[in-house]
């Protein structure tokens, strides 16, 4: 498999949100705003990154057996490094994602690329498929946060551009966002098709 | 593709062992690091909390209340600011309602030494956003519910719905009522 198929395949063709449909939760609860759906892609993006990293690199020392129960280990801890970190260095960040952080863990991409990627794959092109498995996450759930944001507050990463009126609140509550998600997704893949 | 290891008891306890103790290591090691950090930010916003919502002060002290509730009794944290004289000036109270429209809702209030309130700043919500997130806002002096300079008395704060003065907050009722109960549970707090 050459590199260029894996950065493809994270961003376009295999995007986890738009195509594979994978972590549909985070990416419904997260995306109220821009910076929040930015941020939250990046934190997993990292974790993917890193867990796919040491997961292959362990693959041939771990039993089949109790693969998933490693994995998970692994994961959780990368989870909990970027939690520490993030309430420590960025506490204002922590405070509007901090729910969500933990429920990485459970996040069924991170673990979906462990199984189906980097237990098969050498470190290289494991690193490389977390990385952009990663950040094909992190364009979608920033796309659906800047639409849900604009619509919903009138706001671009923050800034008003609507004065002083109201926002259609209905896109920042979860109705709106599972009428974004699906509009997006429809209009993503009719594109990827085209 | 390398060998798989077999799925022998031996090597399963030794993978999972393994695998632990190093995860266990390297959380250790930036707990380590990230320990300070954290809790400074944690000092740095109550101190940047009481600092707001207290008027003018040259210290303060910090003691611990037992206020009686609905709910029973709870501890609350209390900030009495004291001027260069050592006049108290107000006290700051860290308070909490636990029914919030989205469940427990904490914010910082100040009351002046006549216990008017002079300022509140909210520390946790999960209020609807766009809705009773605005809580944050709303009640303060520039807001278009400001019960800043009011004083709970014996009455206590109410919305305007339940015969208060209150202006409740557009469509959250229920975030405004649990903030009204919140400011009167920190103004016993106050008074003990």
């Amino acid at each position: 498999m050459k590199a260029s198929e894996i950065i493809k395949n994270g961003l376009i063709k295999e995007n986890p949100t738009w195509v594979l449909v994978l972590g549909m939760c985070p990416t419904l609860a997260t995306t109220t705003s821009a910076i929040n759906g930015l941020c939250m892609g990046l934190a997993t993006t990292f974790v993917l990154m890193m867990s796919n990293i040491v997961i292959s690199l362990l693959k041939s020392v771990v039993p089949d057996k109790v693969r998933i129960p490693c994995f998970i280990v692994v994961i959780a801890t990368f989870v909990t490094i970027v939690q520490m970190v993030m309430q420590g260095f960025l506490p204002s960040l922590f405070e509007s994602l901090g729910l969500f952080i933990p429920l990485i863990v459970v996040n069924c991409i991170v673990l979906g690329r462990a199984e189906a990627f980097a237990s098969k794959n050498n470190v290289w092109h494991s690193l490389l498929d977390g990385l952009f498995m990663g950040l094909g996450f992190t364009w979608a759930l920033t796309l659906l946060g800047i639409v849900r944001e604009a619509l919903g507050a009138g706001t671009f990463f923050g800034n008003s551009f609507i004065g002083d009126a109201d926002g259609m609140l209905l896109f920042i509550l979860a109705p709106g966002g599972f009428i974004c998600l699906g509009l997006l997704m429809a209009l993503i893949n009719h594109l990827r098709k085209a | 593709m390398a060998k798989k290891a077999e799925s022998s008891l031996k090597n399963m306890l030794l993978a999972l062992t393994f695998i632990a103790l190093a995860a266990g290591l390297a959380l250790a090691l930036v707990n380590n690091v990230t320990k300070g950090p954290i809790e400074n930010v944690n000092k740095e916003k109550v101190a940047k909390a009481v600092a707001k919502v207290l008027p003018q002060h040259d210290k303060y002290t910090i003691d611990t209340v037992i206020v009686t509730t609905e709910k029973g009794d709870v501890k609350m944290a209390r900030y009495t600011a004291v001027d260069a004289n050592g006049n108290i000036v107000g006290k700051a109270i860290e308070s909490f309602d636990p029914n919030g429209f989205g469940g427990k809702l904490s914010a910082m209030v100040g009351f002046d030494a006549e216990g008017n309130i002079s300022g509140y700043e909210i520390l946790a919500s999960s209020e609807t956003p766009g809705l009773g997130a605005k809580a944050d806002k709303w009640f303060q002096k520039e807001g278009k519910g400001n019960v800043i300079t009011m004083n709970p008395g014996a009455n206590g704060l109410k919305v305007k719905k339940d015969g208060g003065d209150v202006d409740a907050i557009t469509g959250s009722t229920i975030t405004s009522r649990a903030f009204c109960r919140l400011v009167n549970t920190a103004f016993e707090a106050y008074n003990k």
